[in-house]
Protein backbone atom coordinates (compact mmCIF):
# COMPACT_ATOMS: atom_id res chain seq x y z
CA UNK A 1 0.00 0.00 0.00
CA UNK A 2 1.24 3.59 -0.93
CA UNK A 3 1.92 5.37 1.80
CA UNK A 4 0.74 8.89 0.66
CA UNK A 5 2.76 11.90 0.83
CA UNK A 6 3.44 15.37 -0.79
CA UNK A 7 6.11 13.18 -2.91
CA UNK A 8 3.70 10.62 -3.84
CA UNK A 9 2.08 13.85 -5.60
CA UNK A 10 5.43 14.87 -7.31
CA UNK A 11 5.98 11.32 -8.51
CA UNK A 12 2.90 11.27 -10.58
CA UNK A 13 3.46 14.31 -11.98
CA UNK A 14 5.72 12.12 -14.38
CA UNK A 15 3.45 9.63 -14.40
CA UNK A 16 -0.26 10.92 -15.10
CA UNK A 17 -0.85 9.98 -11.62
CA UNK A 18 -1.41 6.69 -12.85
CA UNK A 19 0.96 4.80 -9.67
CA UNK A 20 -2.53 5.01 -6.98
CA UNK A 21 -3.97 2.08 -5.89
CA UNK A 22 -7.43 1.02 -4.66
CA UNK A 23 -7.51 2.30 -1.21
CA UNK A 24 -8.83 -0.65 0.35
CA UNK A 25 -8.98 -4.50 -1.24
CA UNK A 26 -12.63 -5.86 -2.65
CA UNK A 27 -11.76 -9.69 -1.13
CA UNK A 28 -14.62 -12.98 -1.07
CA UNK A 29 -15.43 -13.59 2.59
CA UNK A 30 -13.53 -16.13 4.35
CA UNK A 31 -15.32 -19.00 6.07
CA UNK A 32 -14.61 -17.88 9.31
CA UNK A 33 -13.16 -14.91 11.17
CA UNK A 34 -11.63 -14.22 14.80
CA UNK A 35 -14.39 -11.27 14.98
CA UNK A 36 -17.15 -10.86 12.72
CA UNK A 37 -18.11 -6.55 12.56
CA UNK A 38 -21.32 -5.87 11.64
CA UNK A 39 -21.86 -2.04 10.24
CA UNK A 40 -18.83 -0.23 8.12
CA UNK A 41 -19.70 2.97 9.23
CA UNK A 42 -16.77 4.80 10.93
CA UNK A 43 -17.26 3.30 14.12
CA UNK A 44 -17.17 -0.45 12.54
CA UNK A 45 -13.97 0.33 10.59
CA UNK A 46 -12.59 2.52 13.78
CA UNK A 47 -13.11 -1.03 15.73
CA UNK A 48 -11.63 -2.99 13.17
CA UNK A 49 -8.67 -0.73 12.68
CA UNK A 50 -7.77 -0.69 16.64
CA UNK A 51 -8.77 -4.35 16.65
CA UNK A 52 -5.74 -4.64 14.47
CA UNK A 53 -3.58 -2.18 15.14
CA UNK A 54 -3.85 -1.70 19.24
CA UNK A 55 -4.83 -5.63 20.00
CA UNK A 56 -3.13 -7.74 17.12
CA UNK A 57 -5.82 -9.12 15.98
CA UNK A 58 -6.31 -9.10 12.23
CA UNK A 59 -8.30 -12.24 11.14
CA UNK A 60 -11.26 -9.76 11.14
CA UNK A 61 -14.27 -8.98 8.89
CA UNK A 62 -16.32 -6.01 8.48
CA UNK A 63 -19.79 -6.33 6.94
CA UNK A 64 -21.40 -3.22 5.00
CA UNK A 65 -24.95 -3.87 3.93
CA UNK A 66 -24.64 -0.52 1.76
CA UNK A 67 -21.28 1.06 0.66
CA UNK A 68 -18.99 1.87 3.40
CA UNK A 69 -19.86 5.51 5.25
CA UNK A 70 -22.77 5.69 3.33
CA UNK A 71 -25.02 5.65 6.75
CA UNK A 72 -24.79 7.58 9.91
CA UNK A 73 -21.06 8.58 8.99
CA UNK A 74 -22.37 10.12 5.52
CA UNK A 75 -25.52 11.99 7.45
CA UNK A 76 -24.73 14.08 9.95
CA UNK A 77 -23.20 17.94 10.45
CA UNK A 78 -19.53 16.51 11.15
CA UNK A 79 -19.38 18.38 14.87
CA UNK A 80 -16.46 17.21 17.18
CA UNK A 81 -16.66 18.29 20.50
CA UNK A 82 -16.49 17.23 24.55
CA UNK A 83 -18.47 19.64 25.98
CA UNK A 84 -20.57 17.86 28.29
CA UNK A 85 -21.66 18.36 31.32
CA UNK A 86 -21.70 14.42 33.24
CA UNK A 87 -18.19 12.99 33.48
CA UNK A 88 -18.95 9.89 32.22
CA UNK A 89 -19.67 11.80 28.69
CA UNK A 90 -16.98 14.13 28.99
CA UNK A 91 -14.09 12.10 29.91
CA UNK A 92 -15.48 9.29 26.89
CA UNK A 93 -15.36 12.36 24.42
CA UNK A 94 -12.30 13.83 25.27
CA UNK A 95 -10.60 10.91 24.97
CA UNK A 96 -12.21 10.52 21.62
CA UNK A 97 -10.92 14.47 20.64
CA UNK A 98 -7.73 13.66 21.65
CA UNK A 99 -7.59 11.26 18.89
CA UNK A 100 -8.77 13.71 16.53
CA UNK A 101 -5.93 15.99 16.93
CA UNK A 102 -4.22 13.36 15.87
CA UNK A 103 -6.52 11.01 13.60
CA UNK A 104 -4.62 12.53 10.24
CA UNK A 105 -1.00 11.72 11.24
CA UNK A 106 -2.20 8.28 12.56
CA UNK A 107 -4.30 7.34 10.01
CA UNK A 108 -1.79 8.72 7.04
CA UNK A 109 -4.96 10.46 5.72
CA UNK A 110 -6.51 14.03 5.59
CA UNK A 111 -9.55 13.94 7.71
CA UNK A 112 -9.74 17.74 8.02
CA UNK A 113 -10.23 18.16 11.82
CA UNK A 114 -10.23 21.88 12.16
CA UNK A 115 -10.99 22.91 15.47
CA UNK A 116 -12.56 26.33 15.07
CA UNK A 117 -14.01 26.38 18.28
CA UNK A 118 -17.39 25.02 19.67
CA UNK A 119 -19.47 27.66 20.78
CA UNK A 120 -22.70 27.09 22.71
CA UNK A 121 -24.66 30.17 23.21
CA UNK A 122 -26.74 31.22 26.54
CA UNK A 123 -30.01 33.35 26.18
CA UNK A 124 -31.13 34.09 30.18
CA UNK A 125 -29.88 33.96 33.02
CA UNK A 126 -30.63 30.34 33.72
CA UNK A 127 -29.23 29.39 30.45
CA UNK A 128 -25.29 31.22 31.52
CA UNK A 129 -25.69 29.12 35.13
CA UNK A 130 -26.29 26.12 33.06
CA UNK A 131 -23.72 26.77 31.08
CA UNK A 132 -21.23 28.03 33.74
CA UNK A 133 -22.31 24.94 35.53
CA UNK A 134 -21.18 22.65 32.31
CA UNK A 135 -18.04 24.40 31.68
CA UNK A 136 -16.68 24.22 35.96
CA UNK A 137 -17.51 20.47 35.63
CA UNK A 138 -15.58 20.43 32.29
CA UNK A 139 -12.89 22.09 33.91
CA UNK A 140 -12.71 20.06 36.54
CA UNK A 141 -11.97 16.98 34.24
CA UNK A 142 -8.88 19.21 32.62
CA UNK A 143 -11.63 20.05 29.26
CA UNK A 144 -11.00 23.24 27.85
CA UNK A 145 -14.11 25.48 28.65
CA UNK A 146 -14.28 29.30 28.50
CA UNK A 147 -17.47 31.00 29.62
CA UNK A 148 -17.79 34.06 27.29
CA UNK A 149 -19.87 37.42 28.05
CA UNK A 150 -21.69 39.17 25.50
CA UNK A 151 -19.18 41.35 23.80
CA UNK A 152 -16.61 38.34 23.89
CA UNK A 153 -19.73 36.36 21.86
CA UNK A 154 -20.54 39.02 19.24
CA UNK A 155 -16.65 39.54 18.58
CA UNK A 156 -16.12 35.74 17.80
CA UNK A 157 -19.25 35.76 15.46
CA UNK A 158 -20.38 39.50 14.14
CA UNK A 159 -22.97 37.55 12.22
CA UNK A 160 -25.05 37.02 15.31
CA UNK A 161 -28.21 39.05 16.19
CA UNK A 162 -27.01 40.94 19.41
CA UNK A 163 -29.88 42.88 19.95
CA UNK A 164 -32.11 42.75 22.83
CA UNK A 165 -35.23 42.83 20.87
CA UNK A 166 -33.89 39.64 18.77
CA UNK A 167 -36.07 36.32 19.52
CA UNK A 168 -33.34 34.51 21.42
CA UNK A 169 -31.46 37.53 23.03
CA UNK A 170 -27.83 36.36 23.38
CA UNK A 171 -26.13 36.23 27.15
CA UNK A 172 -22.52 35.02 26.77
CA UNK A 173 -21.86 31.67 25.97
CA UNK A 174 -19.25 28.38 26.60
CA UNK A 175 -16.51 27.98 24.01
CA UNK A 176 -14.83 24.59 23.58
CA UNK A 177 -12.37 26.31 21.40
CA UNK A 178 -10.50 22.85 20.80
CA UNK A 179 -14.18 21.41 19.29
CA UNK A 180 -14.64 21.78 15.68
CA UNK A 181 -15.38 19.98 12.32
CA UNK A 182 -14.05 17.09 10.41
CA UNK A 183 -14.43 15.80 6.83
CA UNK A 184 -17.06 12.56 6.93
CA UNK A 185 -16.00 10.69 4.14
CA UNK A 186 -12.07 10.83 5.58
CA UNK A 187 -12.99 9.70 8.64
CA UNK A 188 -14.82 6.39 6.90
CA UNK A 189 -11.87 5.79 4.29
CA UNK A 190 -9.40 6.36 6.43
CA UNK A 191 -10.04 3.83 8.98
CA UNK A 192 -11.16 1.51 6.35
CA UNK A 193 -7.32 1.97 4.51
CA UNK A 194 -5.57 1.77 8.00
CA UNK A 195 -7.63 -1.60 8.73
CA UNK A 196 -7.17 -2.74 4.74
CA UNK A 197 -3.32 -2.49 5.04
CA UNK A 198 -3.39 -4.33 8.18
CA UNK A 199 -5.39 -7.25 6.71
CA UNK A 200 -8.86 -7.03 7.83
CA UNK A 201 -11.27 -7.77 5.02
CA UNK A 202 -13.72 -5.00 4.51
CA UNK A 203 -16.67 -6.57 2.41
CA UNK A 204 -19.48 -4.39 1.31
CA UNK A 205 -23.20 -5.37 -0.16
CA UNK A 206 -23.41 -7.69 1.94
CA UNK A 207 -26.13 -7.53 4.78
CA UNK A 208 -26.39 -9.84 8.11
CA UNK A 209 -30.28 -11.78 7.83
CA UNK A 210 -29.60 -13.69 10.82
CA UNK A 211 -27.24 -14.90 13.14
CA UNK A 212 -25.88 -18.42 13.60
CA UNK A 213 -26.46 -20.29 17.12
CA UNK A 214 -24.92 -22.79 19.17
CA UNK A 215 -26.72 -23.33 22.21
CA UNK A 216 -27.50 -20.06 23.69
CA UNK A 217 -24.24 -18.68 21.89
CA UNK A 218 -23.89 -16.35 18.94
CA UNK A 219 -21.20 -18.12 16.68
CA UNK A 220 -21.03 -16.73 13.41
CA UNK A 221 -23.53 -14.67 11.16
CA UNK A 222 -26.11 -15.48 8.12
CA UNK A 223 -25.34 -13.14 5.57
CA UNK A 224 -26.96 -12.35 1.85
CA UNK A 225 -22.87 -13.91 0.85
CA UNK A 226 -23.54 -16.72 2.91
CA UNK A 227 -22.60 -18.29 6.51
CA UNK A 228 -19.22 -16.98 8.05
CA UNK A 229 -18.53 -17.96 11.24
CA UNK A 230 -17.07 -15.70 14.09
CA UNK A 231 -15.48 -16.07 17.11
CA UNK A 232 -17.19 -13.10 18.19
CA UNK A 233 -19.59 -10.60 16.48
CA UNK A 234 -20.12 -7.30 17.41
CA UNK A 235 -23.06 -5.07 15.92
CA UNK A 236 -22.69 -1.53 15.11
CA UNK A 237 -25.14 -0.71 13.51
CA UNK A 238 -26.22 3.01 14.48
CA UNK A 239 -29.93 3.25 13.54
CA UNK A 240 -29.91 -0.56 12.57
CA UNK A 241 -29.30 -1.77 16.50
CA UNK A 242 -32.70 -2.81 17.05
CA UNK A 243 -33.60 -4.75 13.77
CA UNK A 244 -29.68 -6.71 13.99
CA UNK A 245 -30.14 -6.83 17.84
CA UNK A 246 -33.75 -8.58 17.39
CA UNK A 247 -32.56 -11.70 14.65
CA UNK A 248 -30.53 -12.72 18.44
CA UNK A 249 -34.04 -12.18 20.49
CA UNK A 250 -32.95 -8.80 22.09
CA UNK A 251 -34.69 -6.00 22.71
CA UNK A 252 -33.26 -2.58 23.80
CA UNK A 253 -33.75 0.58 25.31
CA UNK A 254 -33.89 2.40 21.78
CA UNK A 255 -36.02 3.55 19.07
CA UNK A 256 -34.96 5.09 16.06
CA UNK A 257 -35.80 8.10 15.20
CA UNK A 258 -34.68 10.31 11.56
CA UNK A 259 -32.27 13.43 12.56
CA UNK A 260 -32.35 15.60 9.66
CA UNK A 261 -29.68 18.65 7.99
CA UNK A 262 -29.74 20.70 5.66
CA UNK A 263 -26.32 22.91 3.77
CA UNK A 264 -27.17 25.95 1.70
CA UNK A 265 -25.24 26.90 -1.03
CA UNK A 266 -21.51 27.99 -0.77
CA UNK A 267 -20.79 31.59 0.32
CA UNK A 268 -18.14 33.37 1.45
CA UNK A 269 -16.62 32.84 5.12
CA UNK A 270 -19.36 34.11 7.54
CA UNK A 271 -19.73 31.47 10.20
CA UNK A 272 -15.88 31.53 12.32
CA UNK A 273 -16.75 28.16 14.16
CA UNK A 274 -19.66 26.03 15.47
CA UNK A 275 -22.86 28.05 16.41
CA UNK A 276 -24.90 25.65 19.30
CA UNK A 277 -27.19 26.73 21.87
CA UNK A 278 -28.20 25.96 25.40
CA UNK A 279 -32.21 26.15 25.02
CA UNK A 280 -32.90 25.89 21.40
CA UNK A 281 -31.93 22.88 19.42
CA UNK A 282 -30.05 24.14 16.24
CA UNK A 283 -26.58 23.70 15.15
CA UNK A 284 -25.13 26.31 12.92
CA UNK A 285 -21.47 25.76 11.15
CA UNK A 286 -19.74 26.54 7.61
CA UNK A 287 -18.40 23.73 5.19
CA UNK A 288 -14.37 24.21 3.67
CA UNK A 289 -16.45 24.58 0.55
CA UNK A 290 -18.44 27.80 2.01
CA UNK A 291 -22.11 25.67 2.74
CA UNK A 292 -24.15 26.39 5.47
CA UNK A 293 -24.38 22.97 7.83
CA UNK A 294 -27.56 23.26 9.98
CA UNK A 295 -28.98 20.66 12.31
CA UNK A 296 -32.05 20.89 14.74
CA UNK A 297 -34.47 18.38 16.75
CA UNK A 298 -35.06 14.90 14.99
CA UNK A 299 -38.38 14.08 13.43
CA UNK A 300 -39.96 12.49 17.10
CA UNK A 301 -41.14 9.74 16.18
CA UNK A 302 -40.30 6.04 14.73
CA UNK A 303 -38.57 5.79 11.29
CA UNK A 304 -36.08 3.83 9.73
CA UNK A 305 -36.70 5.97 6.12
CA UNK A 306 -33.53 7.37 6.16
CA UNK A 307 -35.94 10.27 4.87
CA UNK A 308 -37.53 13.15 7.39
CA UNK A 309 -40.26 15.96 6.82
CA UNK A 310 -39.60 18.94 6.16
CA UNK A 311 -41.90 20.94 8.63
CA UNK A 312 -39.09 19.23 11.15
CA UNK A 313 -36.37 21.30 9.15
CA UNK A 314 -38.23 24.58 8.63
CA UNK A 315 -38.20 24.41 12.38
CA UNK A 316 -34.65 24.19 12.66
CA UNK A 317 -34.35 26.94 9.76
CA UNK A 318 -36.09 29.40 11.70
CA UNK A 319 -34.02 28.81 14.82
CA UNK A 320 -30.79 28.98 12.67
CA UNK A 321 -32.55 32.28 11.11
CA UNK A 322 -33.54 33.84 14.10
CA UNK A 323 -30.21 33.40 15.27
CA UNK A 324 -28.18 34.56 12.33
CA UNK A 325 -30.44 36.92 10.32
CA UNK A 326 -28.37 37.15 7.57
CA UNK A 327 -28.97 33.13 6.76
CA UNK A 328 -32.54 34.28 5.35
CA UNK A 329 -30.68 35.09 2.11
CA UNK A 330 -29.32 31.49 1.53
CA UNK A 331 -30.47 28.99 -0.66
CA UNK A 332 -31.06 25.19 0.58
CA UNK A 333 -28.55 23.18 -1.26
CA UNK A 334 -29.18 19.34 0.25
CA UNK A 335 -30.97 17.66 2.42
CA UNK A 336 -30.68 14.51 4.40
CA UNK A 337 -31.88 12.54 6.93
CA UNK A 338 -30.27 9.64 9.00
CA UNK A 339 -31.82 6.82 11.26
CA UNK A 340 -30.60 7.50 14.85
CA UNK A 341 -30.31 4.94 17.25
CA UNK A 342 -32.51 7.06 20.05
CA UNK A 343 -30.89 5.14 23.44
CA UNK A 344 -33.57 5.84 26.80
CA UNK A 345 -30.57 8.13 28.20
CA UNK A 346 -29.33 10.18 25.42
CA UNK A 347 -26.39 8.09 26.39
CA UNK A 348 -24.49 5.64 24.24
CA UNK A 349 -24.34 1.60 24.98
CA UNK A 350 -20.81 0.05 24.20
CA UNK A 351 -20.53 -3.56 25.74
CA UNK A 352 -21.58 -7.17 26.17
CA UNK A 353 -24.94 -8.28 25.98
CA UNK A 354 -26.82 -11.14 27.32
CA UNK A 355 -26.08 -13.37 24.69
CA UNK A 356 -22.35 -15.08 24.93
CA UNK A 357 -20.44 -13.63 21.88
CA UNK A 358 -22.39 -11.36 21.17
CA UNK A 359 -21.56 -7.14 21.70
CA UNK A 360 -23.31 -4.38 20.87
CA UNK A 361 -22.07 -1.04 19.95
CA UNK A 362 -25.38 1.74 19.41
CA UNK A 363 -27.82 4.13 21.29
CA UNK A 364 -25.40 7.04 19.79
CA UNK A 365 -28.67 9.15 19.34
CA UNK A 366 -27.29 12.09 17.33
CA UNK A 367 -23.88 12.49 18.72
CA UNK A 368 -22.17 9.36 17.38
CA UNK A 369 -19.95 11.29 14.57
CA UNK A 370 -17.59 12.52 16.80
CA UNK A 371 -17.23 9.75 18.75
CA UNK A 372 -16.13 7.88 16.26
CA UNK A 373 -12.19 7.44 17.43
CA UNK A 374 -13.38 6.52 20.79
CA UNK A 375 -15.85 4.01 20.10
CA UNK A 376 -13.94 2.38 17.84
CA UNK A 377 -11.02 2.24 20.42
CA UNK A 378 -12.94 1.19 23.34
CA UNK A 379 -15.22 -1.19 21.62
CA UNK A 380 -11.85 -2.67 19.98
CA UNK A 381 -10.86 -3.22 23.79
CA UNK A 382 -13.55 -4.70 24.57
CA UNK A 383 -13.98 -7.12 21.68
CA UNK A 384 -10.24 -8.08 22.22
CA UNK A 385 -10.36 -8.90 26.08
CA UNK A 386 -13.77 -9.56 26.83
CA UNK A 387 -14.48 -6.73 28.81
CA UNK A 388 -15.08 -3.51 28.93
CA UNK A 389 -12.08 -0.26 28.68
CA UNK A 390 -12.45 1.74 31.70
CA UNK A 391 -14.18 4.65 29.45
CA UNK A 392 -17.06 2.67 28.27
CA UNK A 393 -17.99 0.32 31.47
CA UNK A 394 -20.15 3.17 32.31
CA UNK A 395 -22.04 2.49 29.19
CA UNK A 396 -23.03 -0.73 29.69
CA UNK A 397 -26.62 -2.17 28.57
CA UNK A 398 -27.28 -3.30 31.38
CA UNK A 399 -27.44 0.04 33.54
CA UNK A 400 -31.05 0.80 31.95
CA UNK A 401 -32.15 -2.34 34.52
CA UNK A 402 -29.92 -1.41 36.96
CA UNK A 403 -31.27 2.33 37.32
CA UNK A 404 -27.95 3.27 36.33
CA UNK A 405 -28.85 5.87 33.47
CA UNK A 406 -26.05 8.50 32.55
CA UNK A 407 -29.18 11.13 31.15
CA UNK A 408 -27.01 14.05 30.13
CA UNK A 409 -30.48 16.26 29.79
CA UNK A 410 -32.62 14.87 32.58
CA UNK A 411 -35.11 13.63 30.53
CA UNK A 412 -36.00 10.86 31.38
CA UNK A 413 -36.67 7.41 29.39
CA UNK A 414 -38.51 8.58 26.57
CA UNK A 415 -37.12 9.10 23.64
CA UNK A 416 -39.36 11.69 22.06
CA UNK A 417 -39.07 13.81 24.97
CA UNK A 418 -35.73 14.31 25.03
CA UNK B 1 -45.99 15.08 6.08
CA UNK B 2 -48.68 11.80 7.00
CA UNK B 3 -52.13 12.26 6.46
CA UNK B 4 -53.62 10.74 9.92
CA UNK B 5 -57.25 9.78 9.74
CA UNK B 6 -58.37 10.63 13.66
CA UNK B 7 -61.10 8.33 14.03
CA UNK B 8 -63.00 11.29 15.54
CA UNK B 9 -62.12 14.15 13.61
CA UNK B 10 -60.99 12.37 9.99
CA UNK B 11 -58.28 12.89 7.84
CA UNK B 12 -55.73 15.46 9.17
CA UNK B 13 -52.01 16.60 8.90
CA UNK B 14 -49.78 14.72 11.05
CA UNK B 15 -48.35 18.39 12.37
CA UNK B 16 -51.69 18.59 14.60
CA UNK B 17 -50.65 15.04 15.93
CA UNK B 18 -47.95 14.48 18.36
CA UNK B 19 -46.01 10.80 18.99
CA UNK B 20 -46.21 9.36 22.54
CA UNK B 21 -44.65 6.08 22.55
CA UNK B 22 -44.75 2.49 21.09
CA UNK B 23 -48.20 0.42 22.26
CA UNK B 24 -45.71 -2.30 23.80
CA UNK B 25 -44.35 0.29 26.09
CA UNK B 26 -47.84 0.76 27.98
CA UNK B 27 -47.03 0.04 31.46
CA UNK B 28 -49.92 -0.81 33.57
CA UNK B 29 -50.44 0.18 36.82
CA UNK B 30 -51.01 -3.36 38.21
CA UNK B 31 -48.04 -4.78 36.07
CA UNK B 32 -45.41 -6.59 38.54
CA UNK B 33 -41.56 -4.69 38.68
CA UNK B 34 -39.80 -6.85 36.53
CA UNK B 35 -42.87 -6.58 34.41
CA UNK B 36 -43.02 -2.85 34.07
CA UNK B 37 -39.45 -2.54 33.67
CA UNK B 38 -39.03 -4.48 30.46
CA UNK B 39 -42.41 -2.32 29.10
CA UNK B 40 -39.95 1.05 29.90
CA UNK B 41 -36.83 -0.10 28.80
CA UNK B 42 -37.34 -2.91 26.25
CA UNK B 43 -38.71 -1.94 22.77
CA UNK B 44 -38.77 -4.38 19.64
CA UNK B 45 -38.19 -1.11 17.18
CA UNK B 46 -38.97 -2.73 13.99
CA UNK B 47 -37.94 -2.25 11.06
CA UNK B 48 -41.49 -2.83 10.02
CA UNK B 49 -44.85 -2.47 11.56
CA UNK B 50 -45.65 -1.95 14.92
CA UNK B 51 -47.83 -0.69 16.93
CA UNK B 52 -47.84 3.33 18.29
CA UNK B 53 -49.74 5.43 20.36
CA UNK B 54 -49.99 9.15 18.97
CA UNK B 55 -52.64 11.60 20.15
CA UNK B 56 -54.54 14.27 18.18
CA UNK B 57 -53.10 17.06 20.47
CA UNK B 58 -54.00 19.80 18.07
CA UNK B 59 -57.56 18.89 17.46
CA UNK B 60 -59.76 17.04 19.26
CA UNK B 61 -57.17 15.59 21.99
CA UNK B 62 -57.97 12.04 21.94
CA UNK B 63 -55.29 9.08 22.08
CA UNK B 64 -55.61 6.27 19.17
CA UNK B 65 -52.87 3.83 18.29
CA UNK B 66 -52.00 3.60 14.52
CA UNK B 67 -50.26 0.84 12.99
CA UNK B 68 -47.79 1.96 11.05
CA UNK B 69 -44.65 0.66 9.06
CA UNK B 70 -41.17 2.42 9.98
CA UNK B 71 -39.58 2.59 6.83
CA UNK B 72 -42.36 3.14 4.14
CA UNK B 73 -44.52 5.16 6.45
CA UNK B 74 -47.71 3.40 5.23
CA UNK B 75 -50.68 3.22 7.92
CA UNK B 76 -52.10 0.50 8.30
CA UNK B 77 -54.75 1.02 10.66
CA UNK B 78 -55.70 3.48 13.20
CA UNK B 79 -57.92 2.67 15.88
CA UNK B 80 -59.69 5.44 19.08
CA UNK B 81 -58.58 3.82 22.67
CA UNK B 82 -59.20 5.08 26.21
CA UNK B 83 -56.93 3.98 29.28
CA UNK B 84 -58.82 0.95 29.39
CA UNK B 85 -58.18 -0.27 25.84
CA UNK B 86 -54.60 0.11 25.98
CA UNK B 87 -52.49 -3.31 25.53
ZN1 LIG C 1 -59.26 14.03 16.47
Amino acid sequence: MTRYSALGLVRGVFNGQSHWQPAWRDPEPKANYDIVIIGGGGHGLATAYYLASVHGIRNVVVLEKGWIGGGNTGRNTTLVRSNYRLPQLHNFFEFGLKMWEHLSDELNYNVMFSPRGALMLGHSDADMTMLAQRGDAMRVSGIDSELLSRDQVAKLEPLLDMSRSARFPIEGGLIQRRGGTARHDAVAWGYARGADRLGVDIIQKCEVTGFVREGDAVVGVETSRGRIGAGRVAICVAGNSGHVAAMAGLKLPVESQTLQALVSEGVKPMINGVIMSQSLHCYISQSDKGGIVMGGDPDNWPSYAQRGQPMVTAGAIAQAIALVPALSRLRMLRTWGGVTDMSFDGSPIIGTTPVPGLYLNGGWCYGGFKATPASGWTYAHTLATGAPHVLNAPFDLARFRRGDTIDESGAGPMPNHR
Amino acid sequence: MMLISCPHCGPRAQAEFTYERTADSVIQPDAAPAEAIEHLIARANPRGLDDEVWRHTFGCRAWLVMTRHRVTHAIEAIRAVGPEALP
